[in-house]
């Protein structure tokens, strides 16, 4: 296959035999590898001395015990949303819309643990997370039912019920909601204090979210490998007319892949709640549950790689605060960022099914049918 | 509320939908051409970004709308080259575009953020603008609202009645049928994404400059969504994309004037509705399968690639 039709290019692209093994598990890495060197020009470009740049980016936010908490903190809701999200891919079920989910889990988590956590006693914390589970699933069972029902794209769904969900956070905080205490602030009471998930540490803000988000990448690894359902569920993705053939049904995988997705948002917009926040306001996500797109991709849809990859991306949020205080850059770079590392794997995923060869003569602009 | 106010409603259901139409008929050609190019609201917030900044620095509004088309064109270069040349998966590659597109825009832009800009002017047209009710309603808009009706006639006409656009139909339907007769597939893909990169960045200078004449993080509010599914909503045919846009301007200028009309619910629970109305026409029009099956280019989303 000729890369580009009509520019004479010395390289061309070849299928391989079979897929690259090697590069299965490179892409990631080499796309992580291409965005840190894109980073270092953006920093030269903006006139920061790039070695420094990257020790402030890179080293400095966890170079203490208070930082590694902060990288695990921010990690837990970018794993959970994505562990839920890479198995939704697999499915071929495309939830853009964990954002919304998230925030439709902070708002029932949060309302629990509002108005209900003096009467629950012990049980507020298990009671919470669970409420924030049903809240992300209800949301994710909107386009579960559009789509298996009447085909309406979930793509679309998912992602209007993101402003839908945070036009509705957004009005319990600045009405019925509203700490009448709170001076006037678009904000709730704070939870009781025995809602809010403990930190594992002290001296960190790490919460247990992060040892459930590592049991529930356990879970799915288990689930995606070991379990009939996981099997079907893969197998309606990769070949959706085989699955119909031989009786799996569509339905069934589409609100399943909804139904743990939702569930895994929600959780993290719980966690984020009851844990560093400790209240509902306006903004309960600075965007995880977009970045968690980035993650799941960028962690190959395997829960093993969504792991490593939530932490890389929960260092590039981190490092994002630490430019935007110590070398005056803007905190929106960490979003550029994102986006350029799911470009790069996106690109870097191309060699595992290609090769490039080197053309010996370059070939003459040739009509783009060759 | 008297007649006036509803000749305001009106004329302002116009500005809102126009962004929404250049988004949704650079998309529709796209699509026809067979790709599915999910990063409109990405390339969209460039757009508005690259115009507000070339309009602040340059005092012309007119360069504004040339650098924010090619900074469309720009963007979706990038699109292309990864999902046409390195056949890599459309629906990832055009989220991938819209989050860079957010990160991009909010990265660039920062220093432009609050800066005033004089909006782009109405037209006034000697005696027809002046007349009375028919004058606002139909004489008194800037001319990106007579060019987006334009432009959905011209593509209208150039899909149904044109060579051009028998081949750009040909590659959307069947890509290995035209190319086995000689059609340059990717080159014609190649060229649909490019103008819909052009068409969601001047969706989004009319953002910055005409609609809200400011630039801020993010301030496409999921247009670039609606314009997608506007596409879907209008069957893929540039008339009915033009109709479900100025539905969804009405829808979301109706509810700025809510509270005037004496409707009395929280302002966030007005605001859902755009994104509500969108949720119901799609399932509306999904409704019956025949719909999308019929009119949705056959090979919409997929890659295309000529052997080897």
């Amino acid at each position: 296959m000729p890369l580009f039709d009509y520019i004479p290019w010395p390289l061309r692209l070849e299928r391989r035999q079979k897929p690259s093994a090697a590069m299965r598990i490179w892409s990631s890495p080499l796309a992580a590898l291409a965005m840190l060197a894109t980073g270092l020009l953006v920093f030269g470009a903006l006139g920061k001395d790039p070695v420094a740049a990257f020790r402030v980016f890179f080293i400095e936010p966890v170079s203490s015990v208070y930082g590694i908490g902060e990288l695990l903190l921010k990690a837990t809701p970018l794993m959970l949303c994505a562990l839920g999200l890479a198995l939704c891919y697999r499915a071929n079920v495309w939830n853009i819309g964990a954002e919304g989910q998230l925030t439709l889990g902070a708002i029932t988590g949060g309302g629990v643990g509002l108005f209900y956590g003096a009467a629950l006693g012990h049980w507020v914390q298990p009671a919470i997370l669970a409420a924030g589970v049903l809240g992300g699933m209800a949301w994710a069972a909107i386009p579960a039912f559009l789509r298996s029902r009447f085909r309406t794209s979930e793509i679309f769904v998912s992602l209007m019920l993101v402003y839908i969900a945070q036009l509705l956070l957004s009005y319990l905080v600045h009405g019925p909601w509203r700490d009448p205490a709170g001076q006037n602030f678009p904000q709730s009471q704070p939870l009781p204090d025995n809602a809010l998930l403990a930190p594992l540490l002290d001296g960190t803000r790490v919460n247990v979210g992060f040892i459930i988000a590592l049991l529930l990448a356990g879970l799915s690894w288990w689930f995606g490998t070991a379990t009939a359902a996981g099997f079907r569920m893969r197998v309606g993705g990769l070949a959706p007319a085989a699955a119909a053939y031989a009786g799996i049904s569509e339905r069934r995988n589409i609100w399943l892949a909804l139904m743990i997705s939702g569930g895994t948002a929600g959780l993290a917009g719980i966690c984020e709640v009851a844990g560093p926040i400790g209240m509902l306001q306006p903004v309960v996500s600075p965007g995880y549950g977009f970045a968690a797109i980035i993650v799941a991709f960028v962690g190959r849809l395997h829960p093993l790689g969504v792991v490593l990859a939530s932490l890389l991306m929960s260092a590039l949020y981190l490092g994002g605060e630490s430019a935007q205080m110590e070398l005056q850059l803007p905190a929106s770079v960490s979003g550029l960022f994102q986006g350029a590392l799911l470009f790069y794997l996106l690109a870097a995923e191309l060699f595992i099914g290609f090769r490039l060869r080197r053309v010996r003569r370059a070939p003459a602009a040739p009509p783009a049918s060759a | 509320m008297n007649l006036a106010t509803w000749v305001t409603i009106a004329a302002s259901a116009v500005g809102a939908a126009t962004p929404l139409m250049f988004a949704a008929l650079g998309e529709l050609v796209t699509e026809r051409a067979g790709v599915l190019n999910l990063g409109v609201e990405g390339m969209m917030l460039v757009g508005a970004m690259s115009g507000f900044a070339v309009g602040v620095s340059s005092g012309s509004l007119w360069l504004a709308f040339v650098a924010a088309a090619m900074a469309g064109i720009l963007i979706a270069l990038v699109f292309g080259v990864l999902t046409l040349s390195l056949q890599t998966n459309q629906v990832a590659t055009g989220l991938a575009l819209t989050l860079f597109g957010v990160g991009l825009s909010a990265f660039a832009g920062r220093s432009f953020v609050g800066l005033p800009i004089r909006p782009l002017p109405a037209l006034h047209i000697p005696l027809l603008t002046e007349l009375p009710l028919v004058g606002p309603l139909l004489f008194h808009y800037d001319p990106l609202v007579y060019l987006s009706l334009l432009l959905c006639a011209l593509i209208a006409w150039v899909l149904k009645r044109t060579r051009a656009g028998l081949r750009l139909r040909a590659v959307g339907e069947s890509p290995a049928m035209a190319h086995a007769l000689g059609e340059p597939v990717t080159r014609i893909r190649y060229l649909a994404v490019l103008f819909g990169g052009a068409m969601s960045g001047i969706a989004g200078a009319y953002l910055s400059t005409a609609l809200t004449p400011m630039w801020t993080e993010g301030m496409s509010a999921g247009r670039g969504w609606i314009a997608l599914a506007l596409v879907v909503f209008g069957t893929w045919k540039p008339w009915r994309v033009l109709a479900g846009a100025y539905l969804f301007g009405t829808v979301t200028v109706l509810q700025l004037y809510a509270q005037g009309l004496g409707v009395h619910v929280p302002s966030e629970f007005l605001s859902m509705l755009p994104y509500v109305a969108t949720i119901v026409v799609l399932v509306v029009i999904c409704r019956d399968p025949k719909t999308i099956l019929l009119n949705q280019p056959a090979s919409l989303g997929r890659s295309f690639h000529s052997g080897y």
